[in-house]
């Protein structure tokens, strides 16, 4: 035991032996200010201010009087805050000939968004799980023409669009919109869904089927219960996507459809009366609201999600 | 009781293309009820994929699968009585064992007393009955093992599949699951068709093996059989650690030669007339060492190169011919590199294989 070699092997907690040992020992110390630390840090900082300025002038803006507003300095936070201006964007502000604010937009959003995000993802996570695990004939055809659907640029179609609608009488109203929101949103979630179940282990599905589940038994009950962060994935996409067009909200549906975005444009691009901009800095924020909170709620539902994921079965 | 004569499971002429590969060709096996079958070969051969056709997890290309006489090669997995076991345990990871082990009883609408009767039974044959609540993820790798059985054995089919249900697991286990899988088949006495690459659990559960390379079946006999009469010379160097020795050299007037060694053949069972150039054969634990070396039909001094004890036994790297030649002897031998040892081969433990054709002779 005289040994100090063999003691600080059987004993490396004891201090007298750590006290005996010189060099580098432990974790490496860092300093805190290093020129990398500077650079790191600075970039970032950079970068976030770049981001968050314009938000700031917004909010700061949205809460000021136009009095206030028309001294000029835009940075300067409100004096006097007021939530006028907020209400006003909600429900007074005039687009056109009728005066009740974004709030009829938001509904049309809504009303567009809800049935497209559900319609879209029931189908192409069904198109998906079929392509990955059920290897029909000319399936890699199927896909292949999908895919190649996903680069064909929106403007060439719209107008076909403009008269499939037409034929089919869904033209100008919200079904037709959602059926446009489906069917484009089809190729990426398509593909989306495919490399997901693809990357499930195959042996699951073979299990099942030998256990004597059909096709709809193994989505519902193999696949879907492991296939939450995907399903959150495709939700933040859809959300963000659907609720923040703009095109095909303008060409597919009537003024008494439009949906948010192409409101919002009314609002601050309105022609009359004075610019009120502490009432377009609220509207526009109320309109980006909805993508920001999906964000935000799914966005550590979807950590979670990967997180439940890694537990290997 | 078993029936030895009566067949379980019989593929016929089966081919399968996958488009243009071919993986299994012609390929014709008869398993017996109550047999334990087992696939063995390299990697890629075609072990899984014979299985998965059994399975009816792949569509055949050509041929005809029988299940205890029923033509089953277009049915459904599910009507097949069959049940499988994978390498990747393949349990579904958000149902508790007794979800899992019941998932394809509920599929098939047994009643649910029924169920909680069956699935008791099986978690006690596997002594599982303390996991049933779980979920997979809380369980070690042989209890995920242990309930992969267990859905097979719920099903109550005629033929289990086991595609190398053991691989993923550490030694110390796979050897203990062996004895286990050994003891249910006694027990259930179902047909079992087992694959592996893993020699050891080939001989120590089959009643017989099948070895396959390329897609097709080189040898199906007993353990005892492949072990002591490989078909070709592909078995041969395939069973066995290490692999048997192999001389080439001439058979002539009743006489295998070449340099050094001359060995008469009279003890030898031919399988066919032979006369020419010719793979002699001998496994390293069939070379007599020590006061036995002199009884062999030929005796030969060779010089140990290398000696790797390993307890239980020794190996000895020799060389002969310029080829080398592997001895295995107990160990307590004395011998070190560098000595001079005497051994004799006896003709009997021999093989012959044509160099042509590499069958046996
Ligand atoms: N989907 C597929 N498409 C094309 N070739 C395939 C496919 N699946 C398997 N193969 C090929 O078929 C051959 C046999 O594969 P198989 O999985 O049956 O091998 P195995 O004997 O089970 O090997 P291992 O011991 O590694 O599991 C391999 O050469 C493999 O490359
Ligand atoms: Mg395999």
């Amino acid at each position: 035991m005289s040994d100090p070699g063999i003691l600080a092997v059987t004993k490396a907690g004891t201090d007298p032996v750590r006290a005996q040992l010189d060099g580098p020992s432990g974790t490496r110390p860092r300093r805190l200010i290093s020129r990398r630390n500077i650079f790191l840090y600075g970039t970032l900082i950079l970068v976030s201010l770049y981001y968050l300025l314009p938000l700031y002038v917004m909010i700061v803006t949205s809460l000021k009087g136009m009095p206030e507003i028309r001294m000029g300095n835009i940075f300067a936070p409100p004096v006097e805050i007021t939530f006028e201006p907020w209400v006003k964007a909600w429900s007074e502000a005039c687009t056109g000939l009728n005066c009740d604010g974004l709030s009829r937009g938001f509904w049309n959003s809504v009303r567009i968004t809800v049935p497209s995000v559900i319609l879209s993802i029931a189908i192409a996570s069904v198109n998906g799980y079929a392509l990955a695990n059920w290897r029909f004939k000319g399936a890699d055809i199927f896909f292949t023409i999908l895919i190649f659907g996903a680069f064909i640029p929106y403007q060439v179609m719209l107008y076909p669009i403009v008269i499939l609608l037409r034929e089919m009488g869904l033209y100008g109203t919200l079904w037709g919109l959602v059926l446009v929101h489906s069917v484009f949103g089809m190729p990426i979630l398509t593909l989306l869904f495919r490399n997901y179940f693809t990357s499930l282990p195959e042996e699951l599905f073979k299990a099942a089927r030998v256990d004597g589940a059909g096709f709809w038994g193994i989505y519902f009950q193999i696949m879907l219960p492991m296939s939450l962060p995907i399903f959150v994935v495709a939700m933040i996409l859809q959300v963000t996507g659907i609720w923040n067009d703009f095109l095909f909200g303008v060409v597919y549906t009537k003024p008494e459809y439009y949906p948010m975005t192409v409101q919002l444009n009314n609002i601050v691009n309105s022609v009359q009366g004075v610019k009120e901009y502490n009432v377009n800095m609220a509207a526009t924020i109320l309109t980006g609201l909805v993508p920001l909170v999906i964000y935000f709620v799914s966005g550590r539902l979807f950590v979670r999600g990967i997180a439940a994921g890694a537990v290997k079965g | 009781m078993t029936d030895a004569n009566r067949k379980s499971v019989e593929i016929k002429n089966l081919d399968l293309n996958f488009g243009a590969v071919k993986v299994l060709r012609n390929l014709n096996l008869d398993v017996y009820e109550g047999e334990f079958l087992v696939l063995l070969g390299s990697s890629g051969c075609g072990k899984s994929t014979l299985l998965n056709c059994i399975a009816g997890l792949l569509e055949i290309t050509e041929g005809q699968i029988w299940i205890k006489g029923t033509n089953v090669t277009w049915a459904e997995p599910s009507a097949r009585g069959i049940g499988m076991v994978f390498q990747s345990y393949a349990l579904y990871p958000q149902m508790t064992v007794e979800g899992n082990m019941s998932f394809g009883l509920k599929n098939a609408r047994v009643p649910k007393p029924q169920i909680k009767e069956r699935v008791a039974r099986a978690a006690e044959v596997l002594q599982i009955e303390p996991l049933l609540k779980r979920k997979p993820s809380a369980l070690s790798g042989g209890q995920r093992q242990r309930v992969a059985i267990g859905r097979a054995l719920v099903r109550d089919v005629d033929v289990f599949l086991f595609d190398e249900p053991l691989s993923n697991l550490d030694a110390k286990l796979r050897a203990d699951l062996r004895v286990e899988l050994k003891q249910l088949h006694h027990r259930l006495k179902n047909t079992m068709i087992y694959v592996t690459h893993d020699q050891v659990e080939a001989m120590t559960l089959a009643s017989r093996i099948a070895i396959m390379k390329d897609g097709m079946i080189q040898q199906l006999a007993s353990p005892e059989e492949i072990y002591s009469r490989p078909a070709n010379l592909y078995v041969a160097d395939f069973i066995g650690s290490p692999a048997m020795n192999l001389v080439k050299g001439t058979v002539s007037g009743n006489r295998f030669t070449s340099g050094a060694l001359s060995i008469p053949l009279d003890g030898y069972d031919f399988t066919r007339p032979a006369k020419g150039e010719a793979w002699f054969g001998i496994r390293p634990e069939h070379i007599l060492v020590g006061d036995d070396a002199r009884t062999g039909d030929a005796v030969l001094d060779l010089e140990a190169e290398v000696v790797e004890p390993l307890g239980s036994d020794t190996l000895i790297l020799t060389s002969l011919n310029g080829g080398r030649f592997w001895l295995r002897t107990d160990g307590q031998t004395r011998i070190r590199s560098g000595d001079h040892i005497t051994v004799g081969l006896r003709t009997a433990d021999a093989s012959l294989f044509d160099t042509g054709d590499e069958a046996r002779l």
